[in-house]
């Protein structure tokens, strides 16, 4: 999960890295109030989890709250590449002597953790990473050892930061780190990291993404997801314990396996290419049980979404038998009743295959067209979405 | 032959005594695997009576490995737990630890990883998220279905589960050396060039099968490798093309961020890298198949 710079911010202050004072406001007048409280100048910042804030006209310098409240207005409800602003960031207006960069995130490659530094703050660290890659200082960081003083001051010597401000930049880097592993992050970044004339350093910005495996361990994150923002669908799936993701097509999926959904997808628009177009409408995976309360939340969710012509259940009965998903199909059926209005093609291989297609055709469900091969499947579904279009 | 599990692979189950351990116990046992014993803290010196056979419960993988000669463990333990398994494993230097188990933290799988790198790799790590290591007729180690084809001259190593069936299902006429479901985590312990590297070295594979998706880059990193390593073909396959960008797939590893970790570019890698790529998992059978009869 992406958080919003102001949740960044307060995870910042709890583990005591140096933060701007300031609050978050959903409306001009709090805005004002925040803006009141900081008192003198403020910045007022569109919180939206996207980059290109600033040139968006998200970013904006008030001299007092009165016109901090004015730019709120002005910014809340902007649309930034697709994200509406809904909320603003009221902070102090900071001098700036110099801008850093610094940030820890998941190495995939090396399966380890990486920190990230460089004295030249401010931009995007894509742009900086490609127009000065020697100012940007990739190190290493082992999980087990973790970052004492002395490591990110090693850190911060090689990404070039001045001799004179490392020691009080190396004593922020450690609370990054033991912010990054207390709340299992998979990116902590500050950009800019900044210095201000009095040399102390201040992180101005931060981007944090938490690992959503370590849920368990966190259930303060839960308050963390912008339920406003979620799409309604995906909203309800989730509430289903459903792995679904919405996407922008007619033909409704669902599979059991991350990698067979995915697949089953990238089948349908294939399909889709010979039958007008039509594209997947979602992901949905039912995972190894799909037993018949599973399938009806499932389809009772793709059936909700009015863009969904006709519906594509491919499932391979690996641990699952294909006659436990049928009967789940033929069960879902009779819980949705009259709700159930789109086509169903239905592929089923795998454990217990010539059960299932007989349960299957037992019912003779007017809905449900049964295809034996994946591929031809995925075609009926897409020619019937085409059709319902 | 087969990589990295056969006939002679004597294996413990952590989470024997769980409902997940105790149910793929039983199949593992009916595919012929040979399952020792089991592991639990809490139930150290119990037997417990799985598929007809009596199995000892001992207190850690070190006793577990003393007692019975094991080789390899199977672990299904809860996520919460899941570190601290794969920890007592490696410090037992057990030879090979499949983790089956979804849904740890990454965080714990970069700290056992880092542990194991510690201990001079003596623990092959397969997992975690992942379906586990077949070589089928020989032995069977994780929750991959033993009835879905019989050994043969494939080898197989794939980020996903059901895909892994999927393509076992549709060259179940040719069959397997090994198939090797690696995980669909961010951070795992065997990869896929592991798994070419040991396909390649192995006399009975002759063709090898590759199934990748979005996320990280390690299909372009295999594809690196066939370049410079691998002389059997290679066929491929990757899932994902139509994945929106910024949105978890299912696996915790499936994600394109930005523009890196497209289905595209992982295509080209291997393309680039002479693998020939199937549009779906039904072509990529059939160029398998064409490879094998040739």
């Amino acid at each position: 999960m992406d958080l919003y710079e102001y949740q960044a911010r307060d995870l910042f202050a709890a583990h005591g890295v140096p933060v701007l004072p300031g609050a978050v406001a959903s409306n001009p007048e709090e805005a004002r109030a925040a803006a009141e409280e900081i008192g003198g100048q403020v910045v007022v910042k569109a919180q939206v989890k996207t980059g290109g804030r600033g040139k968006a006209g998200g970013v904006k310098l008030a001299q007092d709250p009165a016109e901090a409240q004015e730019l709120a207005e002005a910014i809340l409800g902007l649309d930034i590449k697709g994200h509406v602003t809904r909320r603003v960031l009221v902070t102090e207006a900071s001098d700036i002597a110099q801008e850093y960069y610094f940030s820890f995130l998941l190495d995939r490659a090396n399966r380890t953790f990486l920190a990230m530094a460089s004295a030249e703050g401010g931009m995007e660290i894509e742009q900086l990473a490609h127009e000065r890659p020697e100012a940007l200082a990739k190190v290493a960081v082992d999980p087990i050892a973790g970052v004492d003083k002395a490591t990110a001051t090693a850190i911060l010597t090689q990404g070039g930061f001045p001799a004179e401000i490392r020691e009080q930049a190396a004593e922020v880097v450690v609370k990054l780190w033991e912010t990054f592993v207390a709340e299992d992050a998979t990116l902590v970044e500050v950009n800019p990291l900044v210095r201000d004339p009095q040399d102390r350093i201040v992180a101005l910005d931060g981007k944090v993404t938490l690992d959503g495996n370590a849920a368990f361990r966190h259930p303060e994150h839960e308050q963390l997801v912008d339920t406003q923002a979620e799409d309604p669908l995906e909203a309800k799936a989730k509430a289903k314990d459903l792995n679904y993701v919405k996407l922008d097509g007619e033909v409704g999926i669902i599979g059991n396996g991350a990698g067979l959904v995915m697949s089953t997808l990238d089948v349908v628009a294939y399909a889709g290419q010979r039958h007008g177009g039509v594209k997947p409408a979602n992901f949905l995976d039912i995972g190894g049980g799909a037993s018949a309360e599973v399938m009806a939340a499932g389809l009772d969710v793709i059936l909700g979404d009015p863009a969904v012509k006709s519906v594509f259940v491919n499932v391979f009965g690996g641990i699952t038998a294909c006659d436990a998903v049928a009967t789940g199909i033929v069960e879902a059926l009779k819980i949705l009743g009259d709700e159930a209005t789109k086509p169903l093609v239905v592929r089923l291989d795998g454990n217990n295959v010539e059960e299932g297609r007989a349960i299957l055709d037992r019912a003779n469900h007017p809905l449900v067209t049964q295809v034996d091969t994946m591929d031809n499947a995925a075609d009926k579904a897409a020619q019937l979405a085409a059709a319902g279009a | 032959m087969a990589i990295f599990l056969n006939e002679n692979s004597k294996i413990i189950v952590q989470g024997l005594t769980g409902s997940e351990g105790t149910k793929h116990a039983t199949k593992m046992l009916a595919a012929g695997s040979n399952i020792v014993g089991g592991v639990n803290a809490r139930k150290a010196g119990q037997t417990v009576t799985i598929g007809g056979q009596e199995l000892t419960v001992y207190g850690t993988v070190e006793e577990a490995m003393k007692a019975t000669g094991a080789d390899t463990s199977v672990i299904f333990v809860p996520p919460k737990f899941a570190k601290d398994a794969v920890i007592e494993a490696i410090d037992a230097e057990i030879g090979l630890a499949v983790v089956i188990t979804e849904g740890i933290p990454v965080h714990d799988s970069a700290y056992f990883w880092a542990h194991a790198v510690a201990k001079g790799n003596k623990t092959r790590i397969i997992g975690p998220n992942c379906p586990g290591v077949i070589s089928p007729g020989k032995s069977n180690a994780g929750i991959i279905p033993a009835n879905i084809t019989g050994p043969g001259h494939i080898g197989l190593v794939s980020k996903s589960g059901t895909l892994t069936y999927q393509m076992m299902y549709e060259l179940r006429d040719i069959g397997f050396t090994t198939a090797v479901g690696i995980g669909g985590d961010p951070v795992i312990g065997t990869t896929h060039i592991d798994a070419l590297q040991a396909f390649e070295a192995d006399p009975d594979t002759k063709v090898i099968v590759m199934i990748g998706e979005i996320g990280g880059d390690a299909e372009e990193r295999a594809a690196d490798y066939i370049k410079a390593n691998v002389t059997k073909p290679v066929v491929g396959y990757v899932a994902g093309f139509t994945a929106p960008e910024g949105k978890t797939m299912g696996h915790a590893g499936a994600i394109v961020s930005g523009s890196s970790g497209t289905a595209q570019a992982k295509k080209e890698a291997l393309e680039a890298a002479g693998v020939k790529v199937g549009k779906t998992p039904t072509e990529t059978a059939e160029l398998a198949r064409k490879e094998i009869l040739r």
